[in-house]
């Protein structure tokens, strides 16, 4: 069982997140593993238990200052860690990113077939929620995203997801793209010899040019979207605050009613 | 510029078309802001449907016609839907796609813009042209609702998937007949078998919650109790919801936040709820934000337009009772 784990390096979201000239800043103090990406390391490692043998390997699309969240998933367990980094890759979109990802997943088949590439939910900054089927569809390959549950069984990986209206559950042949949420399990935490091993491991650093990535395709120069405007939106006015005294109640009700918001 | 063409999915939960989701409504609105409106549908339209369309001035229906040999329990699989939406964008040359932000809606415009080579902008809340014949800009909340962005997309056409309450629907100052016409799409089987399928029913007389004007929410501060939280959401007419843990409790079933539902109605209630980062991602975009919690340092109050500090099991019934009176009052 060979499974891909995709990392997103995030800004923290209890940080002061923020935008100059176009781009998210990301401050090294500030970046961590996208929380949601833990539950896409503890399920990729259960598959490779279950399955007896294996390895675990960890891409992301990110700037040197990455390697914290890389890391964090070998003190969980993860085998090898690679990270993509280019200057033409800054800026990437949806599809940039994709592209990147995808000619990773193809450069580590080749060495060694994949079984499944497992992702997180989405990435608590950009909250897309795209990635999983975007890359699918560039590998072309089935998509499972948005599991709550997952279980193998001869080859068929099958999961149960509630999506927008519906209770649903999905199969399909491996190899395959896999997204997990945070119901899906309980990411463990690392263990002392985990976090021991991991600080002598090192990252794989590929280039654009290693993976034959062209770089008018991808980053600020291939984007088909472009932030050309970030402004932090103007505070809150000052809350009103009326401590209950018996009252409480009648005047959150004036206050609704009195805003025509009844 | 000749009238730019703006194709709007008619999402709907089932094959066919029974109703038109508020949703639905307010992007047929924001759609005829930027030009002439058509829709694609998976399913046939009924009577009703089309009558709605008609008073929110929508020019064509497009039914998309399916290959026989595709079972149709996969019509609303990713590659598939993203084949309809590519196909009605392309047959009818349009100019931008707007799809409702559903995690389904958002993953089928991600696929299709893929296939049209075309730029896509997830959950914006507005979108206007720039100077005449520019792109299209594209204005999204971002950061759990703290920051403000404009994106352009330069391709053609625009995918952009609009988040709910993004605009008050309007009907249309004059109505069309819209017609219905066959749009014959291709599409392979997806190697995604769907196993099964099952509507989740939605509470009898309460709005969606990703829909809804109006939400009252309840934490672990509830306690496990949600009547207070019901009471209130219905003197309000108004959709529940939870955080996580509640939801985890196994309190209530859907949650807000920044992995669950989000939410961005015209007034937020949250009872008995922190105000976690988690949870304020999924609903720091509320137009109006009241909070009832029984700690004065409760962080939710930082985001709060309004709140009160106190029990909830007293201060809920309280509200609802008068709110009712005020109902029956006017
Ligand atoms: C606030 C904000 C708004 C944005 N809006 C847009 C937009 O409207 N249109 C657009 O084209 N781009 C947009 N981007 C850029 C986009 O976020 C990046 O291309 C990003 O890498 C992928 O999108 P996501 O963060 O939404 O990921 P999601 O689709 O939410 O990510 C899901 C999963 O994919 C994996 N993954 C995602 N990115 C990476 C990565 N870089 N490395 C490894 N694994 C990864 C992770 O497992 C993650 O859990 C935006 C970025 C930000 C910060
Ligand atoms: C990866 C990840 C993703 C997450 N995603 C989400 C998400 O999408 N949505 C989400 O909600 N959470 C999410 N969480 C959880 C989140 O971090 C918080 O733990 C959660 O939101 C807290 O829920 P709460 O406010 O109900 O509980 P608490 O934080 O325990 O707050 C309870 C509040 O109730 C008040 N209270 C107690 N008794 C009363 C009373 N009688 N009357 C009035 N007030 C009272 C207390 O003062 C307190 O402020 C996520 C966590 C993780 C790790």
């Amino acid at each position: 069982m060979r499974i891909v784990v995709l990392l997103k390096y995030v800004p923290d979201i209890t940080s002061d997140r923020r935008f100059a000239d176009g781009r998210v800043v990301r401050d090294p103090a500030e970046g961590s593993l996208n929380e949601l990406d833990e539950n896409a390391v503890e399920a990729a490692l259960q598959l490779v238990e279950a399955a007896g043998d294996g390895e675990v390997v960890a891409v992301t699309v990110a700037p040197a200052t990455a390697d914290i969240a890389v890391k964090k998933a070998y003190q969980m367990g993860v085998h090898r860690g690679v990270r993509v980094t280019d200057e033409a890759l800054a800026g990437s979109d949806y599809f940039g990113t994709t592209a990147a990802l995808a000619a990773a997943v193809r450069r580590l088949g080749e060495e060694t077939p994949v079984d499944l590439v497992v992702t997180g939910m989405a990435a608590l900054d950009g909250l897309g929620s795209v990635v999983p089927a975007l890359l699918a569809e560039e590998l072309g390959w089935p998509q499972l995203t948005l599991a709550k549950s997952v279980a193998l069984a001869d080859g068929t990986l099958t999961i149960t997801r509630e999506v927008d209206d519906a209770v649903e559950t999905l199969a399909a042949p491996l190899p395959a793209v896999l997204s997990v949420t945070d119901s899906a399990n309980s990411p463990r935490y690392p263990n002392f010899k985990l976090i021991m091993a991991a600080r002598s491991k090192t990252v794989e650093e590929w280039t654009a040019a290693d993976l034959g990535i062209e770089p008018s395709e991808v980053g600020l120069a291939g984007a088909r979207t472009v932030t050309v405007e970030a402004a932090p939106r103007p505070p809150r006015p000052e809350v009103e605050l009326v401590v209950d005294k018996g009252e409480g109640g009648l005047a959150l009700a004036d206050f609704l009613i009195r805003n025509d918001l009844v | 510029m000749t009238r730019p063409t703006v194709l709007v999915f008619l999402d709907s939960p089932e094959r066919t078309v029974e109703e038109v989701r508020p949703s639905v409504l307010e992007l047929i609105t924001l759609g005829r802001s930027l030009g002439r409106v058509d829709v694609v549908t998976l399913g046939a339209p009924s009577v009703a449907v089309l009558a709605t369309l008609g008073t929110y001035g929508v020019d064509g229906v497009h039914q998309a016609v399916l290959p026989t040999s595709l079972p149709e329990d996969v019509y609303r699989v990713t590659p598939v839907l993203a084949s309809v939406l590519a196909t009605a964008a392309s047959r009818l040359d349009a100019d931008v796609l707007l799809v409702p932000s559903t995690f389904a809606g958002k993953e089928a415009a991600a696929v299709a813009a893929a296939r049209l080579g075309a730029g896509l902008v997830v959950d914006a809340s507005s979108l206007e042209w720039s100077a005449e014949g520019g792109p299209l800009r594209i204005a999204k909340r971002v950061f759990a609702g703290t920051w403000d962005t404009v994106s352009t997309v330069a391709s053609d056409p625009a995918v952009v998937t609009v988040r709910a309450n993004a605009v008050a629907a309007e009907p249309a100052a004059v109505a069309s007949s819209p017609e219905v016409y066959a749009l014959p799409v291709e599409a392979a089987a997806p190697t995604v078998t769907v196993v099964s399928r099952q509507l989740k029913e939605r509470a009898a007389g309460r709005p969606a919650l990703e829909e809804a004007a109006v939400v009252v929410a309840g934490g672990r501060g509830t306690n496990g109790d949600f009547g207070p939280v019901n009471d209130l959401a219905d003197a309000l007419g108004a959709a529940v919801g939870a955080t996580r843990d509640a939801v985890f409790e196994g309190w209530f079933d859907r949650y807000i936040g920044q992995t669950g539902v989000t939410v961005a109605p015209r007034v937020y209630i949250g009872a008995g709820i922190s105000g976690a980062p988690h949870h304020r991602g999924g609903m720091q975009a509320s137009q109006v934000v009241v909070a009832v919690n029984n700690d004065p340092e409760s962080p939710i109050f930082e985001i709060s337009d309004f709140a009160v500090v106190g029990d909830l099991a007293d201060v809920l019934p309280q509200a609802a009772e008068a709110i009712r009176a005020h109902k029956q009052g006017s």
